[in-house]
């Protein structure tokens, strides 16, 4: 009798295990579905819109014609712009918080600071940049101004990233090379910072992706509803690709007539994020083969 | 000393170094510094609309109204001097536009040169009169008395539901419906994405084979890398007109709209996080468990959520932080109307949609564009608030280590 109830919650918890494993795997499967469809959706619509001509021309006829050409110069304009001030910046901090700064109050607040920019809103960065780089330095709405508003926002990302990455680096390198008679700058920059090279620039490689999506900071900032023109200088406006898509999907002058070439900002973004993407996966991989060469 | 003079350039990239360090710090400290110092700039403002001038008879007993009470007046909810500590007299409404009932053009002027004075003798003339003109009307020698209208309070701020920033003659800055929007837009994704991202991440930490895991995760990492504008395009070209056709609704741009975007772009971060907890716990938990007889499914439930709970809450709060800041996606979604939001069929506005939709037309310095620096200030509160919630959340967890 005992043997036999025994028995009977056996298969009643393979049941149950199996209806929970079930759920589960639908879910899970729902919400790559979700992605899917949301890629597929756009790449499907995008994919027949995009052409030489859509990539190199500027638009025409209140948006509804021509293409993306001076959206596409300024979202490298304020990535290349944003990249300047984050990288020197970001990877010296973050190389100062794990070499440098011993266990003080002073490591704890950068830390703390860090944290809180990284959790900040993007819109608030819209609004800081708005009140110190547009208005208090007068830098107007400018490539400059946008790109140091985009900057700030890449900061906490490269500060992690690199931060990360010198942590993974056992402590028994940094020794030996100390006992060797280095100097701490000559053992941080000469073993500990190569050996972390590829985690820091795969992670650069993405924090890149991530601001040329950007557009609450770029609002009012720098980018420009409708400009077919290059810039010339760094106090030009531009437009940009994700703001650009904002406009002419919610305010054009004809959002019927625009929704083409909608879609084919949207593939065009979508394929940045992917080659951003590849990128960095493959020089992860890259980087990993040759370390164990080594 | 001897040590310097070998390696300066050593010395100035140590220095360069800390330098960086600290330029982090004094960023954020200078973001809110810039947000407050313009966001608090609102509460020592009167709500008049920019350039104008609210005047009563002399003899009136009414010293001030507050921003309430001059709509009201002008919505004629209020018709009565005594409804606001006043005489028992009908308040009679003057605007600009009512000008020509009392005087003819040539009274006027062709330039409106004698118009200052006109005012003057309508405003001195009638001691029920509430008068509302522009200030360059304003005569020198003005009999009647400019009425104050009472400063925004913080509490009036933050409790009052009217958020009409631009009307005349008294501009309403009450942020509680946005406030209310921004919660519920917020609430409602994380009941959508919670129990999904839970169940895949369960699924990715120890259903799924290696293999399909390897194809699955940067699958949904993907998810996370894709712009917001980008989400707020898809779901205004299809998720926007199925909820309108399902439900039947004039508008599909809804607070359920919203919270779908939201969702989607929360699962990514409520995924990785909550897996990471998961892998967590110790294998010499799961093993005891599995060898006491419990069924992977029982050790899951039994075990392995309890034991990574705060890793998952760690998740869930994280998820709520970045719908509450997310802007794009919710401004294109959402509806932005401005009312205190009662279903998820209505549109709402959220505070970030608020920023991004109005700062462009608010005049810098003006009392809208320190309304808008005060929505900065208490959504970088509110997200403050989070994120130090999942430091303490984390914190306890290292402690019961």
């Amino acid at each position: 009798m005992a043997l036999q109830s025994n028995t009977h919650t056996q298969a009643g918890k393979r049941r149950a295990q199996a209806a929970a494993f079930w759920i589960f795997r639908l879910l899970s499967f729902l919400v790559v579905a979700i992605l899917v469809v949301i890629l597929g959706f756009i790449v499907v619509r995008g994919i027949s819109v995009i052409s030489w001509d859509f990539l190199t021309q500027m638009p025409r006829e209140g948006m509804t014609e021509g293409g993306i050409f001076p959206a596409i110069v300024g979202t490298f304009c304020l990535v290349l712009g944003s990249m300047l001030f984050a990288f020197p910046i970001g990877i010296l901090s973050g190389i100062y918080i794990n070499e440098y700064a011993k266990d003080s109050w002073f490591k704890r607040f950068v830390k703390l600071m860090t944290n809180n920019l990284a959790g900040i809103p993007s819109i608030v960065f819209g609004l800081f940049g708005m009140a110190l780089f547009v208005n208090y330095f007068k830098f107007g709405d400018s490539i400059l101004a946008g790109s140091l508003t985009l900057g700030l926002l890449a900061l906490p990302v490269v500060i992690r990233v690199t931060e990360e990455a010198l942590k993974s680096i056992d402590d028994s390198f940094r020794i030996g090379s100390l006992a060797l008679g280095a100097t701490k700058w000559q053992t941080t920059s000469r073993v500990v910072l190569p050996m972390a090279f590829p985690n820091i620039i795969t992670g650069l490689i993405l924090s890149i992706g991530r601001v040329s999506g950007e557009t609450a900071p770029i609002l009012f900032t720098v980018a420009a509803y409708f400009l077919p023109k290059l810039p010339n200088s760094i106090f030009d406006q531009v437009m940009a690709l994700p703001y650009h898509l904002y406009v002419i999907s919610t305010s054009g002058t004809n959002i019927e007539a625009s929704r083409a070439m909608a879609y084919g900002t949207a593939f065009v973004l979508i394929m940045i994020i992917l080659i951003v993407n590849l990128l960095a996966n493959w020089l992860r991989r890259y980087f990993s083969k040759k370390v164990k060469m080594n | 000393m001897n040590r310097f003079f070998q390696n300066p350039g050593e010395k100035i990239i140590e220095a360069l170094i800390t330098i960086s360090g600290t330029v982090t710090s004094l960023t954020v400290l200078l973001i809110v510094f810039f947000l407050f110092k313009e966001g608090l700039g609102i509460f020592s403002q009167t709500p008049v609309a920019e350039g104008s001038v609210i005047a009563v008879h002399p003899q009136n007993p009414v010293k001030e109204l507050s921003a309430k009470e001059v709509k009201e007046i002008f919505d004629q909810e209020i018709t009565n001097w005594n409804q606001v500590g006043g005489a028992n007299a009908p308040i009679k409404i003057f605007a600009l536009d009512d000008i020509t009932d009392y005087y003819t053009e040539e009274q006027i002027g062709a330039n409106f040169e004698y118009l200052p004075q006109r005012i003057n003798e309508i405003v001195a003339k009638d001691p029920n009169i509430l008068a509302y003109f522009p200030d360059e009307y304003l005569s020198k020698d003005f009999s009647g008395r400019r009425l104050k209208l009472a400063k925004i309070t913080v509490l009036g701020f933050i409790t009052g539901t009217q958020w009409y920033p631009t009307i005349e003659p008294a501009v309403q800055m009450g942020v509680l419906s946005l406030i209310l929007g921004t919660l519920l837009v917020s609430f409602g994704a994380i009941l959508f994405a919670l129990p999904l991202g839970l169940a895949t991440s369960i699924y990715l930490a120890e259903i799924a084979s290696p293999k399909l895991r390897g194809i699955l995760k940067p699958v949904i990492e993907l998810l996370a890398g894709i712009p917001s504008v980008v989400y707020g395009f898809f779901g205004l070209v299809v998720i926007v007109p199925l909820i309108q056709d399902i439900f039947g609704l004039p508008v599909g741009e809804t607070a359920l709209a919203g919270s779908l975007v939201l969702g989607i772009m929360a699962l990514p971060t409520i995924i990785s996080v909550s897996e990471d907890a998961l892998r967590t716990t110790p294998r010499a938990m799961k093993e005891a468990s599995l060898a006491l007889g419990a069924s992977k499914w029982q050790t899951i439930y039994k075990v392995m959520i309890p034991y990574s709970i705060s890793g998952i809450s760690t998740a869930a709060i994280l998820g709520i932080g970045r719908a509450i800041g997310e802007t794009m996606a919710v401004l294109m979604v959402t509806g932005n109307a401005s009312v205190i939001p009662t279903t998820f069929l209505e549109p709402v506005r959220t505070i970030p949609a608020t920023i991004a939709a109005e700062l462009g037309e608010a005049p810098q310095g003006g009392i809208h564009y320190q309304a808008l620096f005060a929505l900065g200030c208490i959504l970088f509160l509110m997200t403050l608030a989070i994120n130090l919630t999942v430091d303490m959340v984390s914190a306890k967890k290292k402690e019961n280590r």
